[in-house]
């Protein structure tokens, strides 16, 4: 038994860094909104689905073309990246500013609204796709040059596209770190989020902000999008879900509302559920199959919200009048 | 108020009436009633106590598995020495599928509930999510659940009384009482509802959902008084779970998935949260749409666009609760606003 588990070790390991970088993406996303609006942003899900759409597509348009596999994949990176972006500052401005102008204090309405619109967003993907191609199950085209697979120390097995994958997901963490801290942009982000009132008399306009913030998230949901794409080969409108609620646990896990603990917590989580996944079927003779690794990120959140509710990196807050 | 209920009470015989010559219509009603027993129950949840519950429909499975394993071969097979309990068990049953609900309401309540009102419907998003994926693998080591081929056959409360009392046939015994057990459900439950609400827990909920921070400087216990809310809805969908179980005779994990949690949700947010006339109008006006608008429609525009409309149940719920949040939010029928 014990020497399966070593043998499985390392690609384990890999498979879950692979998942964990997704995690992180997203919950990003969630994070960045839920630090400027104390909003738990449950549409985000679906602007990730979106990216992954997005991307597919770019990739069968672009299928017959003589571009190199790699061109055809920042091509699909850079389109989902927008058309998630786009798609988030849409429905911040259409459904979150509306009420955000009625000056509700009520925490409910903003939160079933993104419900609402996260409904709206899987059917209307589904619509759109059920009339394009008359079905919304799509698959990812088979780029050959992008499945060569590489044999590394300790038997690890690495594909091409996870290479890329890992490549591409660490530049964002990094493209990111620097916007939030280094840019203007961030340092209003930061503002807005520390205090809105303080930071209008500062000159910044919350709502520009929040715009910026959507888009910023939203394009991080998109990149990940492709890259689960990428990973996974297919998608269809329904795929948002599962990966959304991880990576919310995975933002409340490092501590909602920051950034580098959004990072932290998706990785950690990849790896749990990996691990889960592949160890809980081994070490019960198969009696707890891998259809349990989804209840793992719910045990986890469960956990963390009884014993440090302010996550890993995040710090305690207290609500005062 | 009496002229109201009065009217509500002879409308409400006057449908088995019909439903003697037209029983596709009882079926309606009935279904339309057992939503409104779900919408009334979490109406507590989210209109009074101002809870965000998605998980709303795992209290009901846990309910519908309770009445389905116990009654049904299932039992045999988990334990080789009971036998199947006959129908006459069902009421014997129904205060157990409650508590079960009310058990894990508080397995789920307690972690959630101590922290700000969002993180509770995260987690009971996500419980709906991991009792479904119970209910589907939970066929081996040990067949508790059936997995995804779901229980039947269901015993149901004996209705041989009616059929030698009406001289009817039995399927139509079975609506009759289906029909007459439910609106005594409904009426219980809007008693409950009217009485919690004028009572010391009633107020509380309000103050809370109104103003946290205030009701706990008034003395009020947050997290004690937001569990009470939380699983007084839970049991209520848990008992349904039960009569639903034994009405269907059949249940999969299929019935109870986060579209249908949004769908009870759509209903009191579409009524009119806190309202107790809102929840019932809102769990008719959802019903009617799925079982007969959407499938008209679809029958309708089918030749134009070849769409099928009744698959794009999501689209319709998520416009609904979107645009009645911009522009509507106290919904249809307005609560009275006491606080």
């Amino acid at each position: 038994m014990w020497n399966i588990f070593l043998e499985l070790l390392p690609n384990v390991i890999l498979g879950g860094l692979i998942l964990g970088f997704i995690y992180a993406l997203i919950a990003v996303g969630y994070t960045l909104v839920y630090g400027v609006l104390q909003l738990i942003n449950f549409s985000h899900s679906e602007i990730f689905m979106i990216g992954a759409v997005a991307g597919i597509e770019t990739m069968r348009g672009l299928q017959n073309t003589p571009l190199p596999g790699l061109i055809q994949l920042l091509l699909a990176l850079i389109i989902g990246a927008l058309i998630a972006a786009s798609v988030a500052v849409i429905v911040e401005r259409c459904a979150y500013r509306p009420l955000r102008k009625r000056g509700s204090k009520n925490r409910l309405i903003p939160l079933i609204t993104a419900i609402g619109v996260s409904f709206i967003l899987q059917d209307l993907v589904k619509l759109i796709e059920s009339v394009w191609h008359q079905e919304f199950f799509i698959t990812f085209p088979s780029l050959v040059d992008l499945n060569t697979a590489y044999q590394l120390p300790l038997n690890m097995h690495i594909q091409l596209k996870s290479i890329i994958m890992m490549i591409i997901a660490i530049i964002m963490g990094l493209v990111l770190y620097y916007i939030i801290h280094r840019t203007r942009l961030g340092y209003s982000i930061r503002a807005v989020a520390q205090n809105p009132q303080s930071a209008q008399l500062m000159g910044i306009s919350p709502d520009n902000v929040i715009a910026k913030t959507f888009a910023l998230g939203g394009a991080m949901g998109g990149i990940a999008g492709v890259l689960f794409a990428l990973q996974y080969n297919t998608v269809n409108p329904y795929i948002g879900f599962m990966p959304g609620i991880k990576a919310f646990t995975a933002a409340v896990l490092g501590g909602i509302g920051s950034v580098p603990g959004a990072l932290l917590g998706g990785v950690i989580l990849g790896q749990l559920e990996t691990l889960a996944g592949t160890y809980l079927p081994l070490f019960t003779h198969g009696d707890i199959g891998t259809e349990y690794k989804d209840m793992i990120a719910f045990l986890i959140l469960i956990l963390i919200l009884l014993f440090k509710p302010q996550g890993l990196l995040g710090k305690n807050h207290v609500e005062k009048i | 108020m009496w002229k109201k209920f009065s009217l509500a009470l002879l409308l409400c015989l006057f449908v088995p009436y019909l439903g003697m010559s037209n029983s596709f219509l009882f079926e309606i009603f009935i279904q339309i009633g057992i939503f409104a027993v779900l919408a009334l129950g979490l109406n507590v949840v989210v209109g009074l106590a101002g809870l965000l519950d998605l998980g709303f429909m795992a209290f009901f499975a846990v309910g519908a598995y309770t009445w389905a394993i116990f009654s049904s071969p299932q039992i045999t097979s988990i334990f080789p020495s009971i036998a199947p309990f006959s129908g006459i068990w069902f009421y014997a049953f129904l205060p157990l599928a409650m508590l079960f609900a009310i058990g894990l309401g508080c397995l789920v309540g307690l972690p959630s509930l101590r922290l700000r009102g969002d993180y509770l419907a995260i987690v009971t998003l996500g419980f709906g999510e991991m009792i479904r994926v119970l209910a589907n693998n939970l066929d081996h080591p040990l067949n508790i659940t059936n997995g995804p081929q779901g229980i039947t056959p269901v015993q149901q409360p004996p209705v041989t009384w009616i059929v030698d009392w009406l001289s009817i046939p039995h399927a139509l015994a079975t609506s009759l009482f289906f029909y007459f057990f439910i609106l005594v459900l409904i009426g219980i439950i809007i008693v409950i509802n009217l009485h919690l609400k004028h009572s010391r827990f009633g107020r509380a909920w309000m103050a809370i959902r109104e103003n946290e921070l205030a009701a706990q400087a008034m003395g009020i216990s947050l997290a004690r008084t937001k569990l009470l809310a939380f699983i007084t809805g839970a049991s209520f969908s848990g008992l349904m779970g039960a009569v639903y179980a034994a009405k269907q005779t059949f249940i999969s994990p299929e019935s109870f998935t986060l579209l249908q949690s949004i769908m009870i949700l759509c209903m009191v947010i579409l009524g009119g949260a806190g309202s107790i006339a809102g929840a019932i109008v809102g769990a008719i006006v959802i019903t009617l749409l799925n079982i007969e608008i959407l499938p008209a429609l679809t029958e309708h525009l089918s030749a134009i666009t070849h769409i099928d409309f009744s698959e794009y149940q999501r689209l319709i719920f998520g416009v609904i609760l979107v645009s009645m949040m911009i522009f509507r939010p106290q919904g249809l029928i307005a609560r009275k606003n006491h606080v």
